[in-house]
């Protein structure tokens, strides 16, 4: 059914809104209060260091996003709001995952962390950190790949997207 | 010349032309405070408690067009504000509170009289500020003036240490504010609003549904002459009564949970609805699945975006400023030849008559008993239906809604969105300061009352010769129906027991009480307070403890499931 499908849609939400104290708690703020999905939110300045880039990764039906990307438009501080799922874009994560890395899977990590284009960043005689970049389904499938018991810590960023081509969220 | 923080906090309230402040000092505000006592063009108007402040703001600020002004101090003298606020919030009214924090350096150190104000009011307000250097308190101030009253309207705090206060700068007030990250829609979208008058002049069973964006938007002038070129029936919401004439023809009441029946009928069974500055609440339509159960088409005029397809789907959305609006509808319909077909429009007013000879707000006073609906009828009368009235919440307001016909807008002060019980005391001070020489009257219950009653010394202070008009039925009465309907009439903690004698608390306070045990006597009661020009009169009207408000649209229900009378339940 349409219906349920819309429930669970992904939306990549993009703001800029001005770089001061506050900011952040009022859009989070804003999506507890109305009850609204964060999946994921990433923050930091622009390079106009007066304004910050957002992108927040929510779920909800076609009303709710609306209503969502309403509410955001309507905090004082927020100064443009686009839903980048709506066209084409590309979108990226960062993870740091430490793993354990002795005996014959040492040498099977170094070999997984290379197929999905991985680096190893840090290397003790029983460990690896492995930073990897991508798509939030191709972290997924890296980490779904090793041996579940092998990982130690995963700290992932949340993404960060961009529209393709002549798109420009810009104030 | 260099001014200190405080003297600049008051030059901007100076600049904007404030003429009362509504406050309560304390620690975290002395240095402001001082800099009050060495002037006199800001009045500063001393209340009990700091909701009563803001309340007492917001009453100012609904009665005018002006944005009320309060001052609090920091930790309890915020937290107690937060109530006032949200009041204000819910209901777009413009207000600019000053709240006052302790000093820069101890913030975060768990101070005394310390809370994060900003942070616990950020949801109830429409933004707020916290002050960090002494040289921005100018421009903010004029940012928080300036986003208090345009666009969508609503409370703005300015939280300001104290050490910040007693700094020195050179004060220069901004004359304008350009903010990028704000620029309200003012004008509406000609294409939008073509299309909208394109489907009014094609509707057969038109219905205009006004809420409280007209009162706001000072637009009820362009509504009633666009209601009455059209000629089509229209309904206010409870925040819009008096948006347009309550003793017009073409009036058909209030609409919603208590609403009219002709004015829930026609809302539910039109084919073409015009919503003007309201927003589809729960109160207002029941349940929306069951609105949306009937086809029509929707034209939504509103400030804000938000509020535009929220709980129900619209066809031709109209974001603006609803005067604007209103007003290029208005030169747009006198340029076109189409008018309404007038032989549809006639059969729609028949039925809308036969739905209003239900006379649904039909009440019998007897004998014995005070009926609270004839209490209010008769303040009505008595005072030439051109009083402000101001209320609390529960019974007597719902009452006071459905008996009082207000025929102009900002003279009916509720609290509608958030509800709040022992608003009308305070706001009605604030109505009353703002136009001093009209009347004013506080219809209240014996339960809303006590929640400000504090406020009686104020009204002494500053010689206030509010009326209040309370009716008491010795119970929560709002909740004691609701748990007669819903409740099999267990009446849990909903009893007013161990009430004061009100009539000689208000002789107390040094005002006169009087109190109405007979139906015969109301009337003259009312007349001998209006009567006493410069006192505050208190009546308490002892009333028919049993009496319900009706029509009734049970919480969730159908527009159109309406209790019309204690027979039908």
């Amino acid at each position: 059914m349409k219906i349920q499908n819309d429930t669970h849609m992904r939306h990549v939400i993009s703001l800029v809104l001005e770089n001061e104290a506050g900011a952040l708690s009022r859009v989070s703020g804003l999506f507890s209060a109305r009850g609204y999905n964060i999946e994921s939110l990433t923050v930091a300045p622009t390079e106009d260091a007066s304004l910050s880039r957002m992108t927040i990764v929510t779920s909800g039906s076609d009303d709710i996003v609306e209503q969502i990307t309403k509410q955001l438009n309507k905090l004082v501080e927020v100064v443009k709001v686009v839903d980048l799922s709506e066209s084409a874009h590309v979108e990226r994560e960062l993870m740091l995952v430490k793993v354990r890395a002795t005996g014959k899977e040492r040498e099977e990590m170094k070999r997984m962390a290379d197929i999905f284009r991985g680096r190893i960043i840090d290397v003790t005689d029983t460990t690896y950190v492995i930073e990897l970049t991508g798509t939030q389904a191709k972290l997924d499938s890296f980490v779904g790949a090793i041996d579940a018991g092998l990982i130690l810590e995963t700290v992932r960023s949340g993404i960060c997207g961009v529209g393709r081509g002549d798109r420009v969220l810009k104030v | 010349m260099l001014l200190t923080g405080a003297e600049i906090v008051i030059r901007c309230l100076q600049e904007e032309k404030v003429d009362y402040l509504f406050g309560y000092p304390g620690g975290s505000v002395l240095y402001i405070y001082d800099e009050l006592f060495k002037q006199d063009k800001v009045r500063h108007v001393l209340v009990r408690h700091e909701q009563a402040a803001i309340h007492a703001a917001d009453g100012y600020a609904r009665s005018t067009d002006k944005v009320g002004v309060a001052l609090v101090t920091s930790g309890p003298g915020a937290t107690n504000a937060v109530t006032g606020i949200a009041t204000a919030y819910c209901d777009s009214i413009p207000l600019v509170v000053i709240s006052g924090q302790v000093p820069s350096a101890a913030i975060g150190q768990d101070a005394f009289q310390e809370v994060d104000t900003v942070g616990i009011t950020r949801p109830c307000v429409k933004h707020n500020f916290l002050i960090r250097d002494v040289r921005d308190i100018a421009s903010t101030i004029k940012k928080a003036f300036y986003l208090a009253r345009t666009g969508r309207p609503g409370p703005v705090l300015v939280d300001i240490p104290k050490d910040i206060t007693a700094q020195k700068c050179a004060f220069e007030y901004p004359q304008t504010v350009s903010m990028r990250s704000y620029n309200p829609v003012v004008k509406g979208h000609q294409g939008q609003i073509k299309k909208a008058l394109q489907l009014l002049l094609e509707a057969k069973r038109p219905m205009i549904y006004a809420g409280g964006g007209v009162v706001l938007g000072d637009a009820s002038e362009k509504l009633t002459a666009l209601v009455r070129k059209l000629g089509f029936p229209c309904t206010n919401t409870l925040m819009g009564l008096g948006g347009y004439p309550a003793t017009d023809r073409q009036f058909v009441g209030m609409l919603g949970m208590h609403g009219n029946y002709e004015a829930n009928m026609g809302m539910h069974y039109c084919d073409v609805l015009l919503a003007v500055g309201a927003r589809f609440d729960d109160r207002v339509i029941g349940s929306p699945a069951h609105f949306a159960s009937e086809p029509r088409k929707i034209i939504h005029i509103d400030i804000d975006p938000s509020s535009i397809s929220k709980r129900v789907k619209v066809d031709v959305p109209i974001v603006g400023d609803v005067g604007e609006v209103l007003g290029e509808m208005l030169a747009m319909l006198d340029s076109v030849p189409e008018r309404t077909d007038q032989d549809s429009l006639a059969v729609w007013w028949k039925q809308i008559d036969e739905w209003r000879r239900r006379d649904c707000l039909k009440f019998n006073q007897g004998e014995e008993l005070i009926k609270p609906q004839y209490v209010v009828q008769k303040l009505w009368e008595v005072t030439g239906g051109d009083a402000f009235v101001t209320s609390d919440v529960g019974q007597h307001q719902m009452w006071a809604a459905q008996y009082y016909k207000f025929d102009k807008p900002r003279r009916w002060i509720n609290s509608g969105g958030l509800g709040t019980m022992g608003f009308g005391l305070p706001a009605a001070m604030g109505v009353q300061l703002a136009h001093p020489r009209s009347q004013v009257a506080c219809v209240t219950g014996e339960a809303s009352i006590q929640m400000n009653i504090q406020e009686l010394a104020t009204c002494k202070q500053f010689r206030l010769p509010i009326k209040v008009v309370m009716l008491n039925n010795r119970y929560l009465g709002m909740v004691r129906q609701w748990q007669e309907i819903f409740h099999g009439n267990r009446y849990s903690e909903s009893y007013m027991d161990s009430l004061p004698d009100f009539s000689r608390l208000a002789e107390a306070y040094g005002h006169v009480g009087i109190r109405v045990d007979k139906p015969g006597d109301v009337e003259g009661a009312l007349r001998e307070a209006f009567s006493r020009k410069s006192d505050l009169v208190f009546l308490d009207f002892q009333v028919d403890q049993t009496e319900n408000v009706y029509p009734m649209v049970q919480g969730g229900k159908g527009l159109t499931d309406m209790i019309l009378s204690a027979e039908d339940l």
